[in-house]
């Protein structure tokens, strides 16, 4: 694509921006950072791909890897703000599912060990993993709000606090699964996932760029199944004390 | 004999003291009334009892034991709950009634139409979903799982409140039997005077987190010892705002 095509696409954001401004959205603010940063953060990772893709060493590879998990890991644990030992709990949960998920992908000799596959293929886990983590999270949260007093009469009958939380566990877990099963049931019918799109317009067969996608969208099952469970089993003790004492984080979220 | 004693019971949440210094005894087997406008610290003091909150400071003692030197499981077992709204389980009257020891995988001391009949429940309603109950049906389930874990002390948060009055009086004449019937000790809050004077064998009057009064149910409504006592029973709320603040 040259140069010049890509600075054109610049007035589809115009074009936003101007719908922004007509109706009043106030959104022209967000929608030039957004710009601005997709433009900025793509780019770097374009070079910063090349130069690791040069390299080919594994501690490069497992360095790009962690930077993706903790970034990851941050963005999911804003999603229960004001939880603490969100964060910690979110990236290890993405790590174990990222590091199970790739490395049966590798071990079965699905996908090289080569930053070519493992890359693109880890960001796809990654930012599943994080999005149901946050998604488990905050339902997490909502459910066991929701849930108190039948939390506390579990409680006050003797009931541990897993015992207590367990509808509310189950909700969460669902809830940071379902939209990656629901894409599994519309898939190719709905949307054609970017990655599909992207290795067509490349030039590569269609059926070849289906039997990737479909790797992708079971692996990514197991990632999002992973993930959920982990941040559900590991998460509820956040909101219990050791003595199985229901302890609801403040209400007002911190900033 | 004391079965429950609380000394210098404090409980602070971010700063704000909910109770101070509460100090009282419950004799086995009697019921202790804690009286005290909404928003007095009742339910707060009543949920230290059975550690579903930890106070601040102060100790509470069961039968003589300091209450977090004993298993907290065990502790609920011995001192069971009933609540203002009775949140039953999703499932049957029977499944809920059983739940407490089905926690740890074991069953009831008794059969179940054993508890209902002891609620005043038709073992009919073992068989029935517990979402389909009235609220007094509903308040009595509640009451047949507390006793299921067969329990020692019985804490009452407001257990008639949310009840029409004619439920809430034979609820409350129930309760009180099968507390008598069972020779259990007894933590009762309530906001209503008249039901305080019915149930209760001794009374603790809290007002913004403090003890105001202590004694004898009979004493206490005959002849009130503090200012703040007078006017609570005399209906003046407003007085005892100003005194106590």
């Amino acid at each position: 694509m040259s140069y010049l095509s890509l600075t054109l696409s610049l007035s589809f954001v115009g074009l936003a921006v101007l719908i922004s401004l007509w109706q009043r959205l106030k959104l022209e603010r967000d929608l030039l950072i957004g710009t601005v940063r997709a433009f900025i953060q793509l780019t770097a990772v374009g070079y910063v791909l090349k130069f690791i893709f040069g390299l080919a060493d594994w501690p490069y590879i497992a360095l790009m890897l962690g930077v993706m998990v903790l970034v990851a890991g941050q963005n999911a644990a804003r999603r229960a703000e004001g939880l603490p030992g969100a964060f910690p709990l979110a990236t290890l949960a993405i790590a174990v599912a990222e590091t199970i998920t790739l490395g049966m992908l590798v071990g079965l000799g699905i996908i090289p060990f080569t930053p070519q596959y493992v890359i693109p293929i880890s960001g796809m886990i990654i930012g599943n993993a994080m999005v149901a983590s946050g998604l488990t999270l905050n339902r997490l949260r909502a459910e066991i709000a929701a849930q108190r007093a039948a939390i506390l009469a579990t409680l006050a009958l003797g009931g541990t606090s897993r015992q207590a939380a367990e509808p509310a566990l189950k909700a969460a877990v669902k809830a940071g699964m379902i939209p990656t099963v629901d894409s599994m049931k519309t898939v190719g019918l709905v949307q054609l996932p970017g990655m599909m799109t992207g290795q067509i317009i490349a030039g590569i067969s269609p059926v070849e760029a289906v039997k990737y996608q479909i790797l992708v969208q079971f692996m990514l099952s197991a990632s999002v199944g992973i993930t959920s469970m982990l941040v559900a089993l590991f998460g509820y003790r956040l909101f219990f004390t050791s003595a199985h004492q229901l302890r609801l984080p403040s209400t007002h979220p911190s900033r | 004999m004391d079965k429950l004693v609380l000394e210098k019971v404090r409980k602070e949440v971010s700063g704000q003291v909910l109770l101070q210094d509460i100090s009282f005894a419950v004799p086995q087997g009697r019921v202790l009334a804690i009286l005290g406008p909404s928003g007095a610290g009742k339910s707060t003091l009543l949920a230290l009892l059975n550690r579903l909150e930890e106070p601040t400071a102060g100790t509470i003692y069961l039968d003589g034991t300091d209450i977090r030197r004993l298993d907290v499981l065990l502790l609920r077992r011995r001192v069971g709950m009933v609540f203002q709204h009775p949140t039953l389980f999703p499932g049957t009257v029977t499944a809920n009634i059983a739940y407490g020891p089905s926690l740890r995988g074991e069953k009831p001391a008794q059969p179940v139409v054993e508890y209902l009949r002891e609620v005043g429940l038709p073992q009919e309603f073992a068989a029935r979903d517990a979402q389909s109950l009235s609220g007094g049906e509903e308040q009595r389930v509640a009451l047949a799982r507390a006793l299921a874990n067969e329990p020692e002390v019985l804490l009452l948060d407001e257990p008639t409140a949310a009840l029409d009055k004619t439920a809430a009086r034979q609820v409350e004449e129930l309760i009180t039997y099968i507390c008598r019937h069972r020779g259990l000790t007894v933590v009762w809050v309530t906001h209503d005077l008249q039901q305080a004077q019915r149930v209760s064998d001794r009374v603790v009057l809290i007002i913004g987190g403090r003890k105001i009064e202590e004694g004898d149910t009979a004493g206490f409504f005959c002849s009130p010892q503090t200012e703040a006592g007078r006017a609570f029973l005399a209906g003046r709320l407003a007085e005892i705002g100003r005194e106590v603040n």
